[in-house]
């Protein structure tokens, strides 16, 4: 194993630089990620996390600098649809899932395959699909709520849900922010762990503003600030580091 | 599920069972009969049908992808336009004027020749493919643009009325040559059958009928397809749909020209049976309309509609006639009574928990909350 070459990072962010009514969200942040990694990031309001994220799913465009996915891919070209279907997954803040459908059917529509009206029209349920939604349905435990409207589900398990949607799509990244936020201790412990068996397969980016949760992730740490990076390491060289003190945790 | 599929049958049998019973008693009772239905009934009724068809197209754009359009009738009118422009050259040389090419609206402005656009429309082939093409072709290079700069909700609405409004005006004009104000009227006959007699009556309003089946059929099969699932997700959610690699204006974009389609086909059904096309059927006021019909009747359940078109349009009957200066107060009340207590409309209310809950819209703030605190956390990074 040790003398592999270094991997290819999967996801490259260099130099970018969003601007809102001359207010820099994004100040050339630079910032890398290895395949299989599970970063964490965390930054006080305002430190442009959820513009990061905004950058990466092509939602929002940076006024300069690139986003290089799988060494091939630059983000910063392509609209929404088609860097979900590179393989990037987005969990949103707030759960988002489709309330009027049922669970199943927020999960079949979520599975990864053609996503064009042409084929949604035609389409009808394969054995092969059923299977991946039994799987999923016990990954998120919501087996025995399969049948239920969406929307009346709890919180938690619309969380849940909308994890379960992203694990649908095969992506290879998931960037989720904010996971446990309206979460019960018991259920921030689950959703850790959760994130970490999502990890044996695919890479993650959590933006969270727990620090015990992060704590309980056990993985390297990205603070924002100001729309820069202002330290990257473990959570102990995260806390014991005076900048981060003074702009996040100190106050 | 199953409640939803005796709720087509329900519709279904109503609307076939009660256009054939209509059909039956206006031509096989003698006139002295009590039970005689009289010739303008059935033409009545065949116009209601008309309405459910165009309620039903909006039900399919508003109830199921969140497009509130508010200029349906554009589309309505254009396919009536169509049917119109072919029963006008079926006219021939029995108009006031006996000209076998020109109508007589182009003798009387002093035209010589047909215009290019009117080449065609003298054979019912080339007439009927146009009263769908040319509504669908507007609708694509409406929702084309639209749908593609991510225009929604308030502002889609607005620009609907003004698509219809435009018509409107372009309509009124004598040089267009769609007959200007007066439109186009004193229609002989159809496919060769007179107008003016009770089968050709009755057989517009059966056909109009099974036409309403069909579309009804479609909007049903097309709603609980998988597309139809996609529909109702990016009505409550359309950014998700993206992030989950879904193109929303496309699915926005089938659905509207589809909805734009059958629209146009309850317009051109509804010019033979009403015997007149006039550029009032632009007006914004009748789009509006049309729209409380499938509110009244329940948004995002396709059988709500319908009953919504034929049961307001059956009090628009009688009040116009008992009282016609409160008609639009009636009107105006009805929908802020319906917004209030009814949100889910007569069939919302007939099926408790029923086909509705399955497609059940999100509250009308959702979208325009959603778009605040997606603002408010870009700005807040």
């Amino acid at each position: 194993m040790s003398d592999e070459p270094p991997l290819e990072p999967l996801l490259v962010l260099e130099d970018i630089t969003v601007t809102f009514d001359g207010f820099k969200a994004l100040n050339a942040l630079s910032l890398t990620l290895d395949p299989g990694e599970l970063r964490a990031v965390i930054g006080p309001n305002g430190a442009g996390k959820t513009t990061m994220m905004d950058v990466i799913t092509g939602k929002t465009k940076p006024d300069s600098g690139v986003v290089i996915f799988d060494r091939l891919h630059d983000l910063t070209r392509l609209d929404e649809p088609a860097i979900a279907r590179l393989g990037i997954g987005r969990k949103f803040q707030r759960p988002t899932v489709f309330e009027p459908l049922s669970v199943r059917e927020n999960l079949l529509l979520s599975l990864a395959g053609d996503r064009n009206p042409s084929f949604m029209l035609w389409a009808r349920e394969k054995p092969a699909e059923r299977e991946r939604i039994d799987e999923l349905l016990t990954t998120i435990r919501l087996v025995d709520d399969r049948d239920r409207r969406a929307g009346d589900l709890s919180h938690g398990q619309k969380q849940w849900l909308e994890i379960g949607m992203l694990l649908a799509q095969e992506p290879q990244l998931l960037l989720v922010d904010e996971p446990v936020a309206g979460m019960s201790d018991a259920e921030t412990a689950e959703t850790a762990e959760l994130l970490r068996d999502i990890n044996r397969t695919r890479s993650l980016v959590v933006v969270e503003h727990d620090m015990a949760f992060v704590r309980a992730l056990g993985v390297r740490v990205t603070v924002l600030h100001e729309g820069s990076v202002l330290a990257e390491g473990s959570i102990d060289e995260i806390q014991g580091d005076p900048r981060v003190i003074e702009v996040y945790l100190g106050r | 599920m199953i409640r939803y599929d005796r709720l087509t049958a329900i519709t279904l049998g109503c609307v076939l069972g009660i256009a054939v019973l209509l059909a039956a008693l206006n031509l096989f009772t003698p006139p002295t009969s009590a039970a005689h239905v009289p010739n303008f009934a059935v033409s009545l009724v065949g116009k209601y049908l008309c309405y459910a068809i165009l309620a039903l197209a909006i039900d399919l754009v508003w109830g199921y992808a969140g497009i509130l359009t508010l200029g349906h009738g554009a589309f309505f009118a254009l396919g009536g336009y169509c049917m119109g422009m072919y029963l006008m050259r079926e006219i021939g040389a029995r108009g006031v004027y006996a000209n076998p090419i020109l109508p007589d609206f182009m003798v009387f402005i002093g035209w010589k020749q047909l215009p290019w656009y009117w080449q065609g429309f003298d054979h019912f082939w080339f007439a009927l493919p146009m009263m769908m093409i040319v509504p669908g072709l507007l609708a694509f290079a409406f929702g084309w643009f639209a749908f593609r700069s991510r225009v929604s909700g308030v502002y889609l609405s607005i620009i609907t009325q003004a698509m219809t409004y435009a018509l409107m005006l372009a309509f009124f004009r004598n040089d267009m040559g769609f007959g200007g104000n007066n439109g186009m009227t004193d229609f002989k006959d159809i496919v060769g059958y007179p107008l003016n007699s009770e089968a050709t009556s009755a057989a517009l309003m059966l056909i109009t009928a099974a036409v309403l089946s069909v579309a009804f059929l479609l909007a049903r099969g097309m709603t609980s397809s998988r597309f139809g699932k996609v529909l109702i997700a990016v009505r409550d959610a359309e950014a998700r749909t993206r992030f989950l690699g879904y193109r929303p204006e496309s699915y926005k974009l089938v659905i509207w020209v589809v909805s734009a389609v059958l629209a146009g086909i309850g317009g051109a059904l509804y010019v033979p049976q009403v015997g007149i096309i006039n550029p009032s059927e632009f007006a914004p006021g009748n789009s509006i309309e049309a729209v409380i019909w499938v509110a009244v009747g329940g948004r995002g359940t396709l059988a709500g509609a319908i009953l919504g078109a034929i049961l307001v349009n059956l009090g628009k009957t009688w009040l116009t006639s008992a009282l016609p200066e409160i008609w639009l107060f009636a009107i105006g009340g009805l929908f802020i009574l319906v917004t209030l207590l009814l949100p889910r409309g007569i069939i919302g209310l007939l099926m408790l928990r029923g086909p509705a809950a399955e497609v059940e819209p999100a509250p009308e703030t959702a979208p325009g909350a959603a778009a605040a605190e997606s603002a408010a956390r870009e700005l807040a990074g």
